[in-house]
């Protein structure tokens, strides 16, 4: 286990150093810099501010410049937002955006569980085909649609939920809603297809031999098994949730992750890219080894190597 | 007369499935006294577990018994209710299926998966289970419980896993353990070792057995009493002897031929049965061994020969016997009186 640790740290390192690569010269590649969008930028200025930046440099010297500071933890200076650290932008989007996210996570993960299995148990019923009819919808519709929708009819039409920002409980339940009804969708169809699977196994029939419940049998002896998929799933989708989603952020005006990272993009802010992204990716990382390690809390079989 | 276990009573049984009713057992009667060994043999597909889960109300859906009856221990099973059904499962009667590889629950230790059924159907706690389960790994032969209990099904071998099954299913000491194919999934020299447990076990504990295989060599060393099953039917049944040196039915004599000889020359080649298993969707009106009897007859395609009584307990369907029945009878009393007289006569060749 300590053994397998330290291989993935190191795996993870080798894999923010390639992230880190790969953004700064995509993110070069592009056409336009930070500066274009302010009017009235005398050539002597945009110089001065070019220099200040370091951006007057070769590619290749800005991209040791950047990784020497990466190394230290210092993600750098925004340029848009002038004189704030990358670092601080995160450190204060970063808790907004994965308060959300984990109330999202765990909502989907109770719906998206309960809703499969109920499919999966009344399988080709008329509870089955409302759910999957439900989930198909769910998948289909984009959360922008759903947050806009949400937030005219509750929050204009009906005035029931407040529409801006996270002060009160209220204020998370739209947003919440918007973020995981996607996750709970999908996690309903994955849940379904591998209950199905499980259900249809010669140890459930065991299980059935020995005079059990359907409901030990259900909840003891197939759920554990059908989980597996979920959990699997679960690492990506907490790392992306937990970031932020840019279009639930900026339709309810929320200070989070996931708006500072786009707008970073349009802006192009260098070193707020590389921050946000290196960051997402740590959190991809970490993550998958959390769910690794769950993973085999679930399944005896899985050895770590 | 002994006390009778199971009585299976004129059991029709369908699936009925989208593409048709599939009549998966098609009026067939077993009876077993306590304390029996019952073998059912019959290839692929013929209805052996079919039969051996209708008696534990085990019967997957979309199937359903259509007509008569199943007794077991007292027991109307077509009867009962869903919770008496669980309340005699892994108590009364319980089952070792054919694959050990997959039967057990992978996320769950072999001491967890015993102790739930010993739990389930007695007063004890979980510490006299765990030491119940340590007594039955003894039982079945597994050294080391200590450390077996605590393990996974994947840490453990085919045979292994085998004998793990068969404690579960001794756990309550059951009246009856109907193996179905309990040796089929493993290779030969394990085969060997799991049937030398049941026998076994079979002379320490005083319980019945039902073994359901497609080998009649395992039969013949463990059962008194042989059911042959084809095309959902019993078409023959008596006891070892009855069914190894006097069989009546074509597909028995079949059987019977197809079994490797150890002894075997060189070139003294098996005989395989000839032809395809039975369409159940579009059962036969007649026999169903019909389409790949030799001796066939014109009457056989068209209707279900009875049973003929050889002795006691040694009964057959075919028609070849209702002839020489018919035949004897018809010496004895000097005039035909059956109508199908006219049929046995008119032979038609193999198909
Ligand atoms: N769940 C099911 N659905 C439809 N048909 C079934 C089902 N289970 C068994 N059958 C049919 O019942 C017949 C007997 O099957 P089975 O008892 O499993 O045979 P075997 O003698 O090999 O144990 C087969 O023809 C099979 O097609
Ligand atoms: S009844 Fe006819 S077809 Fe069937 S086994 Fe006897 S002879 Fe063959
Ligand atoms: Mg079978």
């Amino acid at each position: 286990m300590g053994v397998y640790i330290i291989k993935r740290l190191i795996s993870g390192v080798i894999t923010l150093i390639v992230v880190a690569t790969m953004t700064f010269f995509l993110m070069f590649m592009v056409p336009g810099g930070p500066f274009l969008a302010e009017k009235a930028l005398s050539p002597q200025t945009l110089q001065a501010l070019e220099s200040k930046y370091g951006l007057d440099k070769p590619v290749i010297v800005q991209y040791f410049n950047y990784m020497k500071h990466l190394a230290q933890g210092d993600l750098g200076t925004s340029l848009k937002q002038r004189g704030r650290d990358v670092n601080d932008i995160i450190r204060i989007g970063f808790p907004v955006s994965a308060r959300i996210g984990l109330i999202a996570v765990t909502i989907s993960l109770f719906f998206g569980i309960s809703l499969g299995s109920m499919a999966a148990v009344k399988r080709g019923k008329l509870t089955d085909n409302i759910i999957m009819v439900i989930a198909t919808a769910g998948i289909a519709v984009p959360s922008f649609v759903v947050a806009t929708v949400l937030l005219f009819s509750f929050g204009v039409r009906l005035n029931l939920l407040p529409t801006v920002g996270l002060s009160t409980p209220l204020h998370y339940i739209m947003p919440v809603i918007a973020l995981s009804l996607y996750p709970t969708a999908y996690i309903s169809r994955l849940m379904r297809s591998s209950m199905l699977d499980v259900l249809g196994q010669d140890y459930m029939r065991t299980a059935k031999a020995k005079g059990l419940s359907w409901f030990v049998m259900l909840f003891k002896h197939a759920l554990r098994n059908a989980v597996l998929p979920v959990v699997t799933y679960l690492g990506p989708l907490m790392a992306y949730i937990m970031t932020g989603s840019f279009v639930v952020e900026r339709i309810f005006n929320i200070p989070g992750l996931g708006s500072k990272f786009i707008s970073s993009i349009t802006d192009r802010d260098y070193p707020l890219i590389m921050g946000t992204t290196i960051f997402l990716a740590f959190l991809i990382i970490f993550m998958n080894v959390i769910v690794d390690i769950v993973y085999k809390l679930v399944d005896p079989r899985i050895k770590f190597r | 007369m002994d006390k009778l276990l199971l009585d299976i009573k004129n059991l029709k049984l369908s699936f009925f499935t989208p593409a048709g009713e599939v009549k998966a057992l098609n009026d067939i009667s077993i009876q077993m006294e306590e304390g029996e060994v019952l073998g059912i043999v019959g290839e692929s597909g013929s209805g052996k577990s079919v039969t051996a889960y209708s008696l534990m109300g085990l019967t997957a859906y979309p199937g359903r018994i259509v007509d008569g009856t199943v007794d077991f221990n007292g027991h109307r099973i077509n009867d009962m209710k869903e919770h008496q059904l669980r309340a005699m499962r892994g108590n009364e009667v319980s089952i070792i299926f054919q694959d050990p590889m997959t039967s057990l629950n992978p996320v769950y230790t072999i001491g967890n998966q015993i102790r739930e059924v010993i739990m389930l159907h007695t007063n004890l706690d979980k510490k006299e289970a765990h030491r119940r389960a340590g007594e039955l790994l003894t039982l079945v032969g597994i050294s080391d419980q200590e450390k077996r209990l605590r393990q996974y099904p994947h840490e453990l071998s085919g045979g292994m896993r085998q004998r793990v099954m068969i404690a579960i299913a001794l756990a309550c000491e059951p009246k009856l353990l109907i193996a179905d194919e309990p040796t089929t999934a493993l290779d030969v020299t394990i085969q060997a070792q799991i049937l030398e447990l049941m026998k076994e076990l079979k002379s320490k504990i005083n319980m019945s057995i039902i073994l359901i295989t497609h080998d009649l060599g395992i039969v013949a060393s463990m059962c008194s009493k042989i059911a042959v099953m084809y095309g959902g039917k019993v078409v023959e049944s008596g006891c070892v002897d009855d069914i190894f040196y006097n069989m009546k039915h074509e597909y028995t004599k079949g059987l019977l031929r197809s079994i490797p000889k150890i002894n075997a020359s060189e070139h003294e080649k098996l005989v395989p049965i000839e032809g395809t298993p039975v369409d159940t969707l579009n059962p036969p009106a007649g026999c169903p061994f019909a389409p790949r009897c030799s001796k066939c007859m014109k009457i056989c395609l068209s209707r279900m020969p009875a049973y003929t009584s050889v002795n006691e307990d040694h009964y057959c369907a075919c028609w070849l016997l209702q002839k020489a029945d018919f035949e004897a009878r018809a010496d004895n009393k000097g005039h035909t009186e059956d109508s199908a007289a006219v049929a046995y006569g008119v032979e038609g060749g193999p198909k």
